[in-house]
């Protein structure tokens, strides 16, 4: 039988991952948006685990809205991506200074 | 080892490689690629957790929908992979130590006593977790799920709104003027004799 501590483990293994993921690939965009899927995913991995040990289904109704928060956002995201190709014709971070932040 | 473990162990593999996978590879068409998989190894995570309805919409969502989304995106974008990969070296030793770091401390709070849970007793076979998932849904949180609605409403606007173009030279056409038409602009009657055979 599989203790509770493996799950989170699990999801903190993805997490560690999606954030070294950030760092390496911090020029471009595609990988960017890809690296804080699976960030979501790892935060939900922990939800339902949690879930199934407490016996409480409210973790997976958690899960369920992120899913929706997550799915509109990588949608939104795409859009502006494909925006600022079409303008700029790149999608590297380095390139996209214009307001000098 | 029993079936299970040996089921979770295998999965977290996939899981895992795939992830590292995803974070390294140099063509971002493999990297979605990866990531489905890596998608798909979750939902198999999730289903042996009990959360089958979770599970399923994992891989009909998120690999169905949003993950050929990505993959659209990546293949319609002409990238210069090259000037975008310098300099990918240089900051690993830094990510290294981040990742190192906070998965230690993560390891170290996840795995205290608490957290050593046994799991529950397997659910009965009439068990539903769909319907289980629908009863609270529908009732408890059917205000959050009104509003989960509205954001994907506003999701689609937002996305169909920034990347809507007007071409100058496309041909469209305006219901407007089309309804606007009168028959006195478009039709004149003449006399005219008949003609003969």
């Amino acid at each position: 039988m599989i203790p509770l501590s493996h799950y989170l483990v699990l999801g903190a293994i993805l997490f560690a991952l999606s954030v070294t993921g950030i760092f390496l690939n911090r020029k471009n965009l595609i990988i960017l948006l890809m690296c804080i899927e699976l960030m979501l995913l790892a935060v939900n991995m922990n939800f339902v685990a949690f879930s199934h040990y407490l016996g409480d289904l409210a973790g997976q109704v958690f899960v369920f809205f992120i899913l929706t928060v997550a799915a509109a956002e990588a949608a939104i995201g795409l859009a502006i991506l494909v925006l600022v190709f079409r303008n700029r014709e790149t999608i590297n971070v380095q390139d996209l200074d214009e307001m000098k932040g | 080892m029993t079936f299970e473990a040996f089921l979770f162990y295998f999965f977290s593999v996939v899981l895992v490689g795939s992830a590292v996978a995803v974070i390294t590879v140099r063509n971002p068409v493999h990297s979605a690629l990866f990531l489905v998989l890596a998608f798909v190894a979750t939902a198999a995570h999730w289903i042996m957790l009990e959360a089958e309805f979770l599970g399923i919409l994992l891989v009909l969502v998120y690999v169905g929908a949003v993950m050929v989304l990505f993959l659209f995106v990546v293949m319609m974008l002409d990238i210069n992979m090259s000037r975008i990969r310098q300099g990918f070296m240089k900051l690993l030793p830094v990510g290294l130590v981040v990742a190192v770091g906070m998965m230690a401390v993560m390891a170290m709070v996840v795995g205290a006593k608490v957290f050593q849970v046994e799991p529950p007793a397997p659910a009965g076979a009439d068990y539903s977790n769909t319907e289980a998932l629908g009863q609270l849904l529908y009732t408890e949180y059917v205000y959050p799920f009104e509003i989960a609605a509205v954001i994907l409403l506003v999701a689609i606007i937002a996305a169909i709104v920034l990347t809507l173009r007007r071409r100058p030279d496309s041909r469209y056409m305006d219901p407007a003027r089309q309804i606007r038409i009168r028959r006195e602009d478009r039709v004149r009657m003449v006399k005219m004799e008949s003609e003969k055979k």
